[in-house]
């Protein structure tokens, strides 16, 4: 079932010569807008029950004025938004609460305001009291409360009741850790039973492990819908792009799609890993000690040269990533045409499953100050166990037993 | 507007708390709580009255009562406060909630509902205090009272159109925050709150034709200070005037809604 339908959408914000002729405007008087500026423009997308979408784009892209007219607050200014069932958001926890009221007063006047009748809210009140778990400060004025407690109160109210489409911002921190974990459990159970989450965040991680699908935006349009690992490789990449760097995608034969970009002085000709006897593998056995190596070519001068490389599960997640800058081997002054070999030796004490590699070429500590060249998924390789004792999870950090009775 | 009655009919319960909320905390924290909104118009008066009963009180024919000035004071005073606070708050009433508009997704028309509603709480408290004081003057609530029911709704109709054009047009405009508290003293002034219509010289009288306040005051002075029933007449004008207004507001209110957000 479709639950959300963004047809077109866009939205300009209208710069008259004077505010007397946009008030003109209202009674049909003809009178036209200096400028119009464009925010958002042509957003489609469609999104069917219990999808979670990671909605994903640098400051500006446009992710907080979408997300405002999913949930009609900002009218747009074309398109328009189609809503089958209720949207709750996440987003500003604890709007409107007024100090003087008790918890109990403010979480009527939130639940009002989310529309529910004062039957509903008589019926959900026990439940809420009990998911904030605040004690007897439920009943004493809000002005009392830490900011812990006060965010307790607003997400319990908040998802008090099941909606339809949930709008969770990054910055979902819910006061201490063991409050974190129950409303992310009941953010997963909403889940099971069908709705749909729209999550905004800057953060990998909980885009990857939360979505099956994230939408990128940038400069008002959507430049990507698709797998959130591939979105958010691409990503990565606009964030090192800056200046005159080319993105470029390509879909490898196992169909994931690779992406590199960077500005090009230096570029990666080979990456591959090896055994101890020096011969190139592909499945790697638990604890093996392997060494990768990567063949970079200096195109033109370049003052520094650092290369990092990462390595990721099969759900993207960093599992270890270092670079030559932290490890103290920081070349200078390369000139053009220079080929350099670097052997990264280190035991595979990794998990069972597939893994990638990331490799990038840059200066400094980071990608972020000057990226020459950035290729995720520069290989893949398969960790398997033929030697060790069963386990699992993504490391492998042998321990030894020792039992008193 | 018929899905604007209807969404204001599903908030309901939202727009009750609202006021019960609003009214709770004003005094969450003062020892004698609701009294101080009586307290406020009551000084007022009571200054007027202790200044400037002597020179007026002799410009008051008909009225046997030799509080008569005081009497007369608060009657105006009764209708012209809650003219005087729904446009006041109806005036700032987005920018101070420009917040939650811009979060949250409920029925704007709530807002203005919940002004009225408060005004005409405080309204209410007042008329008692009133009631009160003049028993206590020796003057007795009449029948003719019944009368400031509907007055008060032209009252409420009167400042919430008006209201709710300068509240709209302030969103974009914000010199009207600025000039309408100037103006509504001037009105005030201009109205027969503190003194008696007849001490304005002949040739001025005319500008109370084109005041829609003058009708009403005039009305709740004739029911209260006089104990008689007031000229429907007049005040039929200032109705009328007062529809015309709300629906304006109204009009007004629809067309600017979408773009509110953008301004705010």
């Amino acid at each position: 079932m479709t639950l959300l339908n963004v047809d077109n959408l866009g939205k300009a914000y209208r710069i008259y010569g004077s505010e007397w002729q946009r008030i003109a405007n209202w009674f049909y008087l003809p009178a036209k807008p200096r400028e119009e500026h464009w925010v958002l423009k042509h957003i489609s997308f469609s999104i069917q029950a219990g999808e979670a979408i990671g909605i994903v784009g640098q400051n500006g892209a446009g992710k907080s004025t979408l997300l405002k007219m999913i949930t009609g607050t900002l009218q747009p200014t074309e398109g328009r938004v189609q809503v089958n069932g209720r949207i709750a958001a996440i987003l500003e926890l604890g709007m409107g609460f007024n100090p003087e009221l008790t918890g109990r007063q403010n979480v009527y006047h939130s639940a009002g305001l989310m529309g529910f009748n004062a039957e509903q809210i008589e019926q959900a009140m026990a439940e809420i009291e009990a998911f904030a778990e605040i004690g007897e400060y439920f009943d004493e004025p809000v002005r009392t409360y830490s900011s812990g407690m006060q965010m307790r109160v607003a997400f319990s109210v908040a998802t008090a009741f099941r909606p339809e489409i949930l709008i969770v911002d990054e910055a979902l921190s819910v006061g201490d850790a063991y409050f974190q974990h129950k409303s992310f459990d009941r953010i997963r159970e909403f889940q099971k039973q069908g709705t749909t989450l729209l999550i905004v965040s800057h953060d990998r991680g909980a885009i990857q492990t939360l979505c099956n699908r994230a939408i990128l935006l940038e400069r008002g349009t959507v430049i990507k819908d698709g797998n959130p690992e591939e979105v958010m490789d691409f990503y990565n990449a606009i964030i090192a792009e800056k200046e005159n760097a080319k993105v470029e995608v390509r879909q490898l034969d196992d169909g994931s799609v690779q992406t590199r970009s960077g500005t090009g002085e230096a570029s990666i000709e080979s990456v591959g890993l090896y055994n101890a006897e020096g011969l190139p593998i592909e499945f790697v056995s638990v604890g093996e000690p392997v060494s990768l190596r990567i063949v970079v070519r200096i195109s033109s001068d370049i003052p520094e040269l650092v290369i990092g490389y990462m390595i990721k599960d099969r759900l993207g997640q960093p599992v270890f990533g270092t670079n030559t800058h932290h490890l103290g081997c920081k070349l200078e002054t390369l000139r053009a045409g220079e080929a350099l070999e670097y052997r990264f030796g280190f035991p595979a004490n990794l998990g069972v499953g597939s893994y990638s590699v990331a490799v990038a070429l840059h200066t400094a500590d980071s990608h972020i100050s000057c990226n020459y060249e950035w290729c995720d998924l520069a290989l893949v390789f398969n960790v398997v166990n033929v030697s060790k004792e069963a386990f699992v999870g993504l490391a492998w950090i042998p321990p030894t037993v020792e039992c008193r009775r | 507007m018929f899905a604007m009655l209807r969404s204001l009919w599903d908030y309901r319960g939202f727009v009750v708390s609202s006021i019960r909320n609003e009214f709770v905390a004003r005094f969450a924290r003062s020892r004698l709580g609701g009294l101080w909104m009586i307290i406020h118009p009551l000084t007022q008066v009571a200054i007027y009255a202790l200044i400037l009963s002597n020179v007026l009180a002799a410009k008051l024919p008909g009225i046997e009562n030799r509080y008569a000035y005081a009497l007369y004071l608060m009657a105006g005073t009764l209708a012209w406060s809650l003219f005087a606070e729904i446009v006041g708050r109806c005036l700032t009433l987005f920018i101070d909630q420009g917040n939650l508009m811009k979060k949250m997704r409920f029925p704007r028309i709530t807002l203005p509902v919940i002004v009225i509603g408060s005004s005409l709480l405080n309204n209410l408290l007042l008329f008692i205090a009133v009631l009160a004081v003049f028993a206590l003057l020796g003057q007795a609530p009449s029948l003719e009272m019944f009368w400031l029911i509907p007055l008060t709704l032209a009252v409420v109709a009167l400042a919430a159109g008006l209201g709710l054009i300068l509240g709209v047009l302030n969103v974009f405009v914000r010199d009207i925050g600025q000039v309408v508290p100037i103006v509504l003293q001037i009105w005030f002034w201009f109205t027969p709150v503190v003194y008696p219509v007849g001490i304005i010289p002949e040739e001025l009288r005319s500008i109370m034709d084109v005041n829609p306040m003058y009708p009403i005051v005039n009305a709740y002075h004739d029911i209260l200070v006089y104990g008689k029933v007031p000229d429907l007449q007049q005040a039929g004008v200032t109705v009328l005037v007062a529809i015309g207004l709300t629906l304006l507001g109204l009009f007004m209110f629809r067309r600017a809604a979408p773009e509110m957000v953008d301004a705010l």
